[in-house]
């Protein structure tokens, strides 16, 4: 059945501190993350300064460090945190009964049909 | 209406009574009649179904009764007497098995028909079982009910062992009742920290180490594969990675979820739990649900406390006066006696949010609040709880904190003195005679006459007076002394690890040692850092320092790995990877370099390119190619080339007296023995070596971390150079005669080096700052030093030579390198 979330997949396939990618044909790769205290966040998979992949950076509180200039970007909002000026696009995302679920709408390009399939890897 | 006259209490039998008819004799089920017997005794005529054979009882108490700290007597809430006295009718032992709406009436397990006007749903929650093979041998029990209690009680009696699958807040209880009972208990945990829910990774550290000096073993990130059998009954637990615990018993304690089937059946609206308005009516206007069963505005409850709310709604819209449940904040507090543990509101951080922590490691103790826009928006204690129910307190309010902020994290007794809650004042107030540091008992009077002679600094007052030079758990009020005395002018201090500590990387690397501090967040509490886990700056030199301190013991954290140490490679600006395979001393041969052409073609690599190192590097990897390169160069005899850590880079070599008509040493040789013994070290910075067979230095030793220069009488070794951004020429360290000796000088400058330096310092900054005399007393001083330190580098190398390339290839890791999945939008299929 199509809903307005797409499920992704279990929470348990990423480990706390870490983070995994969702390439989107057609779109913007995706990067979801697990903080140490057991936060999800889900963020286009670039920062804002030179189009690093943020899902390669060391995570800290709900911070991500990029892992090319050490820009430091907030999961919460996409924004560059201290001196840095950037945001990159947060993807809404919640957690149900142990899965994680993106908004379909902002995963899947403008341009496409509102539906879509996941293949797993 | 339709109503079956086999009912004695109908209305046909002179009874006025609304027929009240509750499924769940539990503490959901019980409290709501409770609430609406209190607004109005005489409305309903009230009829109770319960499962189990027995009176109403406190669940949430089941864990002291396991730990045989209360009776099951000491757990009832309502005695058969509550029930005659309320004229409630309880049906127990015969459960509820179907619901008609159609003729308003309910059919139990033995044939019994209940006709209802209203009927309360409260059938709680099932315990999820895994379903793994044997998930339903004897010996495998939840911990629910009684029953199970009981189950687990007459195992204990027999001795022997247990194994907890669940290191949530049901499994740790089980665990410690079956601990105190006697029995060897095992807590298998899938994910890293035990109750991820409600604690974060520092809490959760400190919880796991208090279980284990309780003697239970704890293993996290542990995946349940099957549970064992032998002669028809459990026999223990085989994990995914293929261990096995033995156990007389297995105690499945993973979660709960809503019990929803009867309102599935009887076709009302569920989704997780079976759906309710805020005045926990169903999707079916005479029926009610209450308690774990059901969902409200989207969420499922699985504590004690919302049911006080949602029974308190119920009940005044079953009395008709309506007002609404609005949902709960909930806090959780661990009950296994002696561990203090709290844990309420949302700690996850983010914009606008702060953490303020407190550590103080001589008490065990860490807490952390979150604040937002002047509120207390979530709380994590440990160690010390009794602010807890002030910090909840201040949570559910959305009390502005903003008059106590920077007094809040000591609790209500410190912020609510008024002048006391600015830090500097309550300083200020104490007496002369305050003790300070209660290390090194260093009392106020003697800090502030040091800081007056001359001590104006963090470390001159440490080194003065030793005061906040042990723990470290006083900095904070030292800081306040000097400000109060120096108005301000305080010198700072050797610079700090990074923002998230006050000590500097010498303290941090002493005190790891001192303390036989072994893992990542045992560092942060015992030094008291003021972030819940760290930053990009200080967790992999924490990590590092950690690898160096215990070789062997500590085991590396890839998450506090910088990305290239983390995926073995380096990364690119387009976030592709460079793969560099080792060439030992600049040697290669025909295999290794079709191999290397083979992979280029394969995976499509734009690009190869000769590095300074004397290597090849092939560029434009994707990371999902990763493992299957590796797979292929390892085939092909070649290890990873660690061109991407903080490691051992290359040894350089130029041809030497082999084939050079100047050589006077053998150069290539010793280059790869000595790149052979030195391979795989992690390091603080990269480490660079050469060797040169002449002093024409083809091989430029002299830009080396490391740099030999064979002369005709022997070999000069060179230490400290770089021909980074700052070229810097090595300094002369010491000629020595053999190849043999150049080797031990260099294992043994390397590991000084290792254990000496700040995270991220290369040879040459780090030479400046101590200075080359240093380095030299360091090695020659003590006519043994070099044999030790030379020692102490074999025996760290013996467990880093282990190519992390073949490990990965044989999957090691495995999801760091593949994507979640694939979206692929219907139009690009």
């Amino acid at each position: 059945m199509i809903g307005d979330w797409l499920d992704i997949g279990p929470t348990d396939q990423i480990a706390p501190g870490n983070a995994r990618t969702l390439p989107v044909r057609g779109g913007d790769e995706i990067a979801v993350f697990h903080t140490l205290d057991n936060q999800f966040y889900a963020l286009v998979n670039k920062c804002p300064h030179k189009q690093g992949p943020l899902s390669q950076g060391i995570v800290h509180g709900n911070v991500v460090t990029c892992p090319l200039h050490n820009w430091n970007i907030s999961l919460k909002t996409g924004e560059a945190q201290g001196d840095d000026e950037g945001c990159v696009p947060t993807i809404p995302l919640r957690v149900d009964a142990g899965r994680i679920y993106l908004l379909r709408s902002a995963v899947v390009p403008a341009k496409a049909p509102a539906a879509s399939s996941v293949k797993a890897a | 209406m339709n109503a079956p006259m086999n009912f004695e209490k109908d209305r046909q039998g002179g009874d006025s009574r609304e027929r009240l008819v509750v499924i769940g004799n539990g503490m959901a089920g019980c409290r709501a009649v409770e609430e609406i017997l209190a607004r109005d005794g005489s409305r309903y005529a009230i009829s109770i179904f319960g499962a189990e054979p027995r009176v109403n009882y406190n669940r949430i108490m089941l864990s002291p009764v396991l730990a045989g700290e209360k009776a099951f007597d000491d757990i009832v809430i309502n005695t058969a007497e509550w029930y005659d006295e309320n004229d409630i009718t309880l049906i127990s032992g015969d459960p509820v098995e179907h619901i008609d709406r159609a003729t308003q009436t309910v059919v139990s397990r033995s044939g019994r028909v209940e006709p209802y006007d209203r009927l309360l749903i409260a059938t709680g929650s099932d315990p999820f079982i895994i379903p793994v093979p044997g998930h339903n041998l004897p010996g495998v029990v939840t911990f629910r009910d009684l029953d199970d209690v009981d189950k687990m009680l007459a195992a204990a009696e027999k001795g022997g062992s247990a194994v907890v699958i669940g290191g949530g807040l049901l499994g740790l209880e089980a665990a410690h009742g079956l601990s105190l009972r006697g029995m060897q208990v095992t807590v298998i945990h899938l994910m890293p920290t035990l109750m991820e829910r409600q604690l974060d990774e520092a809490a959760g550290w400190l919880l796991k180490a208090e279980l284990e000096r309780r003697g239970q073993t704890i293993l996290t990130g542990a995946d349940t594969g099957e549970i064992m059998e032998k002669d028809g009954h459990v026999a223990g637990v085989r994990l995914k990675d293929g261990r096995e615990i033995p156990a007389d018993i297995v105690v499945m304690a993973v979660g709960i979820r809503p019990a929803t089937a009867l309102g599935k059946a009887a076709g009302l609206e569920v989704e997780r739990g079976i759906m309710v308005d805020d005045h926990m009516v169903t999707s079916d206007p005479a029926i009610m649900a209450v308690g774990e069963c059901v969902q409200h505005r989207g969420l499922c409850y699985g504590l004690v406390a919302p049911l006080w709310d949602m029974c308190r709604a119920l009940a005044d819209h079953a009395t008709g006066a309506p007002t609404g449940y609005e949902g709960s904040v909930t806090s959780t507090k661990l009950k296994v006696s002696g561990i203090d543990l709290f844990s309420a509101g949302d700690f996850s951080g983010g914009d606008g949010c702060e953490d303020i922590v407190m550590r103080d490691a001589a008490r065990g103790v860490y807490k952390r609040v979150v604040v937002k826009d002047g509120r207390l928006i979530g709380a994590v204690l440990y160690g010390d709880t009794a602010d807890g129910s002030w910090y909840f307190d201040l949570l559910r309010k959305g009390e502005d904190i903003a008059d106590i902020r920077e007094a809040l994290i000591f609790g209500q007794a410190f912020a609510s003195g008024g002048a006391l809650a600015d830090p500097n004042a309550a300083v200020a107030a104490l007496s002369d005679d305050a003790e300070i540091c209660g290390c090194n008992g260093v009392s106020k009077g003697k800090v502030v006459g040091c800081i007056l002679g001359g001590a104006h600094s963090l470390d001159a007052v440490r080194s003065a007076c030793k005061a906040s030079a042990s723990c470290g758990s006083c900095t904070g009020l030292v800081e306040s002394l000097l400000n109060l005395t120096l108005g301000g002018e305080i010198e700072s201090g050797p610079k700090t690890v990074c923002k998230c500590t006050s000590f500097s990387h010498d303290d941090v690397r002493r005190l790891i040692l001192e303390k036989e501090l072994k893992a990542i967040p045992q560092v942060m509490q015992e030094l008291h850092w003021t972030t819940p886990d760290g930053c990009h700056s200080c967790r992999p030199a924490l990590n590092y320092y950690l690898l160096c301190a215990w070789p062997g013991e500590y085991e590396d954290d890839q998450k506090s790995r910088f990305v290239n140490e983390r995926m073995h490679a380096n990364i690119q600006k387009d976030g592709t990877y460079s793969v560099v395979p080792r060439m030992w001393g600049g040697l290669t041969n025909p295999r290794e370099l079709r191999a290397i052409a083979d992979v280029v073609e394969k995976f499509n690599a734009p690009m190869v390119k000769v590095t300074g190192g004397q290597r090849l590097d092939i560029f434009g990897i994707k990371k999902e190619d990763l493992p299957a390169v590796w797979a292929d160069l390892n085939a092909a005899g070649m290890v990873s080339g660690h061109a991407y850590g903080k490691s051992l880079r290359t040894v350089k070599t130029c041809v030497g007296s082999e084939w050079c008509r100047f050589g006077t040493q053998d150069s290539t040789g010793l280059g790869v023995k000595i790149e052979q013994m030195t391979w795989g070290s992690w390091m603080p910075h990269k480490f660079k070596i050469a060797v040169s067979g002449c002093p024409r230095n083809c091989a430029e030793a002299t830009i080396k971390d490391f740099g030999v220069v064979c002369v005709d009488s022997g070999y000069e070794l060179h230490v400290g150079g770089n021909g980074g951004i700052k070229v810097r020429a090595t300094d002369f360290l010491c000629k020595v005669a053999t190849e043999e000796e150049a080797m031990e000088v260099c294992a043994a400058f390397t590991q000084l080096y290792r254990e000496q330096a700040h995270y991220l310092e290369r040879t040459a900054p780090w030479i400046e700052r101590v200075g080359l005399d240093h380095v030299k007393a360091g090695l020659f001083d003590d006519p043994d030093a070099v044999r030790k330190l030379a020692a102490r580098f074999h025996y760290s190398q013996q467990f880093m030579q282990d190519d992390p390339w073949a490990k990965r290839a044989a999957g090691e890791d495995a999801e760091l390198h593949q994507h979640l999945a694939e979206v692929r939008p219907l139009e690009f299929v």
